[in-house]
C-alpha cells in the first residue's frame, strides 16, 4: 500500500477486553494501532486516539467512572482539546461521558439485562470524522454487547444534542437495546471531534462475521488520522 | 454517604426490587435502589470531614446528572 499509515493510539485499562480486537480492525483498515497503557502521563506522536470497550475497573462505582481518573485521560482531553480526533466504544463511551468530554451518561439498561446482538443504526450525520465513509440515513448492522448502555440526558440536554446535530447514529426504530433516550446510539462533542458510540465497530469490519458495516466508520477515523498525518508533513 | 438516583430517573434496579417485593405480597409502591459509601477519615473537625465528603462526591462517589448525595459524619472521638 502506498498511502501512509497514520498511527491511532488504542488506550489500554485495567480491564479493557476489546483493545486487540480494535487494534486489529485499525490496522486492517490501513493505520498503524499503538497501545497506550492507562498509566502514561503523555501519548505518543499520534493521529488520533481510541478508547476500546470492556470493563474498566470492573465497572465498579458507574461504568468509567473511575477510569477516567486514569493518568492518560489528562493526555487524552489535551488531545481532544487541540482538535485530534478521539473515538470511544461501549466502555470508552462510558468513560468519556464520565470526564466531561461528552454530554450525558450512560445507564443500567432499562432491561437490567446484558445485551449481545447486532443492531440496527441510523447515519444521522456524515460531516464528522467517524462517519464521513457513510451516507445520510444509511443503515449500519454493528453488534452491541454491554449491561450499561442507556444513554440519558435530561430534556433540556437532550434538546441542544438535537439542535446542534450531535446525535451522531439513532437506533433504527425497534432496535434500541438499552433503554436510551432519543434511541441515541452515538453522540459527538460539541466540537465534533470526540464521538462515543455503544455499537462495536471493531466487531464488524470483516464480512464473514456477518457485517462489515462497522469497518465504515474505522475507516472513516483513519482517513481523518491520515488527513491530519497529511497536514502535519 | 447515601449516593441514589435523582428523582425522575430511571432506576431499573429498583424497579425490579420494586416487583419483586409486591410479589411477595409486600405493599410497595416504588422502591430505588442506591449505594451507602462508609469512610474513616483522619479530620480535625466534623465539619472538615463534611466538606472533605462534599468533595469526594461532587468528584468521583456520585454523577450530578443521575445522582444525589447525602452526607453524615459522626466523630470517632479519638
Amino acid at each position: 500500500m502506498s498511502e501512509p499509515r497514520p498511527r491511532i493510539a488504542v488506550l489500554v485499562f485495567p480491564g479493557s477486553n476489546d483493545d486487540y480486537d480494535a487494534a486489529w480492525a485499525l490496522s486492517a483498515l490501513g493505520a498503524e494501532p499503538v497501545a497506550v497503557w492507562h498509566a502514561e502521563r503523555e501519548l505518543p506522536r499520534v493521529e488520533a486516539v481510541v478508547l476500546p470497550g470492556g470493563f474498566s475497573y470492573g465497572d465498579y462505582l458507574r461504568a468509567g467512572a473511575i477510569a477516567r481518573f486514569a493518568p492518560a485521560m489528562e493526555a487524552v482531553a489535551a488531545f481532544a482539546a487541540g482538535g485530534g480526533p478521539v473515538l470511544g466504544i461501549c466502555n470508552g463511551f462510558q468513560i468519556l461521558c464520565e470526564a466531561g468530554l461528552l454530554p450525558g451518561v450512560l445507564r443500567p439498561n432499562e432491561s437490567l439485562s446484558f445485551v449481545c446482538r447486532d443492531v440496527a443504526v441510523r447515519v444521522e450525520r456524515t460531516d464528522t470524522p467517524f462517519t464521513s465513509r457513510c451516507a445520510e440515513g444509511q443503515r449500519l448492522v454493528v453488534p452491541v454487547k454491554h449491561g450499561e448502555g442507556c444513554f440519558h440526558a435530561d430534556e433540556e440536554l437532550l434538546a441542544e444534542l438535537e439542535a446542534a446535530g450531535q446525535v451522531v447514529l439513532r437506533y433504527e426504530p425497534g432496535e434500541n437495546p438499552n433503554g436510551s433516550v432519543a434511541d441515541v446510539a452515538a453522540v459527538a462533542s460539541a466540537t465534533g471531534n470526540v464521538l462515543g458510540l455503544m455499537p462495536h465497530p471493531e466487531h464488524a469490519v470483516d464480512p464473514l462475521l456477518g457485517s462489515g458495516d462497522g469497518g465504515l466508520l474505522l475507516a472513516s477515523l483513519v482517513d481523518a488520522a491520515r488527513e491530519r498525518l497529511y497536514a502535519r508533513a | 454517604m447515601l449516593v441514589r438516583p435523582k428523582d425522575g430517573i430511571l432506576d431499573p434496579q429498583g424497579r425490579a426490587v420494586e416487583r419483586s417485593l409486591r410479589q411477595l405480597g409486600f405493599g410497595v409502591v416504588e422502591a430505588r435502589v442506591g449505594r451507602v459509601i462508609d469512610l474513616d477519615v483522619d479530620a480535625a473537625t466534623v465539619e472538615e470531614a463534611r466538606s472533605e465528603a462534599e468533595r469526594m462526591c461532587e468528584r468521583l462517589l456520585a454523577n450530578p446528572l443521575i445522582e444525589s448525595y447525602e452526607i453524615a459524619v459522626e466523630a470517632a472521638g479519638r
